[in-house]
């Protein structure tokens, strides 16, 4: 089975966010980035079991990105992927950044095409349904468990409140949650193998953004904490009722 | 031209979300000076009372009762096509968003998610929503002619603004789904974390998991829907539905109560757009009093308990 795995780069989460340009763009500068957690501890640690359930077939990291971002690839084919594909191109929407997974996963006849459940900086979870209707191919989100017998999967998927077991035939396309798989630690061999992998670079297909930033801006700072007598709590259920009117 | 909301019924009622995405698409067609018809699929119960929370018409498709997002966006791109709308809303759920993409495919439209604004049409459409696990916003601009929006829970609360409208069955193309579904289980009883208004939520500070009672006192005496951070689900203290924070679900309720939790960035990145944040640790350096509207310093298994006895002298004397 030909197994193609989305990653995504974004800021870590503990790193300081700014804005430049009048506030009109993101400032890269300084700013620690980081595999998407969804993309590297679930979906790509689950294509790779699924590979080596099977003991057969390939996975292959797809990414958008400009070369700065191949250190980030590096680390996926560390983890165990066999080759990676870089669209040299800026990911500035969701669309660009599907019709090149979309153009690349038809033109190699992939029988699953992986997501994270979202990415961690701009949270939209649009690029995989985006993908799906592309391909149409079936799309099963928030996939926290799969497993997979002869060409068909069996998942488990988050719904609100609640989960859902479904059944589909590959191909299909799937995004991954936390349950997917177990995080995995690059080790010694992988990094020395990982330099030897290749990486091939590929042009961007034409594609229009439909929707663009164009300003950004910071929340309001919390005016600083009220704090209670911790003896007071009739104070507090007080605050709550009559000035935040949240109870 | 209108908007079209369409009101999921997973479990064949309309739950918050449903409403929500008709409450928001509401306010998305005051915005563009136009009419917002809501979309049911499979008849669930409750339809003609869409019209209270903002639908001029409520429309029904009887497509098959199991969610497949294929057959599901090409009835909302189909009838949206059908009935002359250039915007379709969904709430930013687990089926709203396995749909959005797809019908902004089938449409050729913008797509924004986890929208937190009502579009404003000076100098195109624009929309708002919160980026870098809430560190700061982003505006967009859609420029297509059709557009497609989620958005964020408990941001546009259902509110009644008319009466209940007839419910009109129409017929669309779409194919046939290939997604089987074998079972459907949902947790009965507590509202789900990601449409609960009030939660109340505990870490590691709480010792161990037999001494959880204090807290879901609290929260049956609020009617609030119990959370924890990440440690606390990993070593299995707590379920993991219950963990909040950026590995886990993240959450808009209007009040978060936060016991015994240091307020770790990770953990803030899933709670921080809660409307009020309540905090209660025994350390006053921990980092979570910097996000709080209302702190209390003091040991939990003291100011918990007492907590709970004010909140249920409260309660009685507003009942
Ligand atoms: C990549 C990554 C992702 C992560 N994702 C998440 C996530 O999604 N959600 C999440 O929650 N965490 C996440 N974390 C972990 C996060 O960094 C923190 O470690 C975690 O949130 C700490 O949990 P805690 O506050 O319950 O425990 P601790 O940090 O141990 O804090 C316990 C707190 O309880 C207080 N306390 C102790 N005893 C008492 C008492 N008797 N009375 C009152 N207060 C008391 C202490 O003062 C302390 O502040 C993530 C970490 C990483 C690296
Ligand atoms: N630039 C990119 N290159 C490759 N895959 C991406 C990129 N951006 C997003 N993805 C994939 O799409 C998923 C959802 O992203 P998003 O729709 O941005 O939340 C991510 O978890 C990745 O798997």
């Amino acid at each position: 089975m030909k197994l193609l795995v989305c990653v995504s780069q974004t800021p870590d989460t503990t790193t300081k966010i700014k804005f430049a340009n009048g506030d009109t763009e993101f400032d890269a500068s300084g700013v620690q980035f980081i595999m998407n957690p969804y993309d590297e501890w679930y979906a790509l640690v689950r294509a790779l079991e699924l590979k080596e359930q099977l003991k057969a077939g390939s996975v292959t990291l797809f990414h958008v990105g400009p070369k700065a971002n191949e250190a980030m690839i590096r680390k996926g084919l560390a983890i165990g992927a066999d080759n990676a594909v870089r669209v040299d191109a800026e990911a500035n929407s969701s669309f660009f950044v599907a019709k090149q997974i979309a153009a690349y996963a038809k033109q190699e006849g992939m029988d699953a095409v992986f997501f994270g459940k979202e990415t961690i900086d701009y949270n939209g979870s649009e690029v995989p349904a985006i993908v799906a209707e592309l391909l149409d191919m079936p799309f099963i989100s928030y996939a926290t468990k799969m497993e997979v017998t002869g060409t068909v999967a069996t998942l488990d998927r988050d719904i609100e409140g609640g989960k859902e077991v479904v059944e589909v035939d590959f191909p299909f396309v799937l995004s991954c949650a936390k349950g997917m798989a177990e995080q995995r630690i690059p080790n010694m061999r992988g990094i020395m193998m990982a330099k030897r992998k290749p990486i091939q670079v590929v042009p961007a297909v034409e594609a229009a953004d439909a929707a663009v930033v164009v300003k950004y801006d910071y929340p309001a700072e919390k005016t600083g904490v009220k704090l209670i007598d911790p003896e007071n709590m009739d104070e507090l259920v007080n605050l709550l009722h009559n000035e935040a009117k949240v109870i | 031209m209108a908007v079209l909301a369409f009101a999921e019924s997973l479990t064949g009622s309309i739950k918050k979300a449903g409403l929500e995405a008709v409450a928001y698409g509401h306010r998305v067609a005051q915005a563009l000076g136009t009419e917002c018809i809501a979309l049911t699929i499979g008849t669930p119960e409750g339809a003609s009372t869409l019209g209270q929370y903002g639908a001029n018409k409520v429309v029904n498709v009887d497509a098959a009762k199991d969610f497949d997002s294929q057959t599901y966006a090409a009835v909302l791109a189909n009838a949206a096509k059908q009935l002359g709308c250039d915007v379709v809303v969904f709430s930013h759920s687990t089926s709203g968003k396995s749909l959005a993409g797809r019908v902004a495919v089938r449409l050729d439209a913008g797509l924004v998610s986890a929208a937190i604004s009502a579009p404003s049409t000076d100098g195109g459409f624009q929309v708002k929503k919160s980026v870098f696990s809430g560190k700061g916003f982003a505006t967009y601009n859609i420029t297509t002619a059709n557009k497609v929006l989620t958005v964020a829970g408990n941001t546009f609360r259902p509110e009644v603004v008319g009466s209940d409208v007839a419910v009109e069955n129409i017929t669309v193309e779409a194919p046939a789904g290939r997604v089987r579904v074998k079972e459907t289980s949902t947790v009965s009883g507590t509202v789900p974390l990601p449409e609960a208004e009030l939660v109340v939520s505990a870490g590691r500070g709480m010792k161990g998991p037999e001494n959880w009672g204090i807290i879901e006192e609290m929260a049956g005496i609020l009617g609030a829907t119990t959370a924890c951070s990440r440690p606390v689900a990993d070593i299995h203290w707590r379920p993991h539905h219950e963990h909040v924070g950026q590995t886990g679900v993240a959450i808009r309720p209007t009040l978060y109560i936060a016991i015994g939790i240091s307020g770790a960035i990770q953990h803030l990145a899933g709670v921080n757009q809660s409307k009020v944040i309540v905090v209660i640790n025994k350390d006053p350096e921990a980092p979570f009093f910097k996000a709080a509207d209302y702190g209390v310093v003091g040991d939990l298994f003291d100011v918990v308990p007492r907590l709970n006895e004010a909140l249920k002298k409260f309660k009685a004397s507003n009942n």
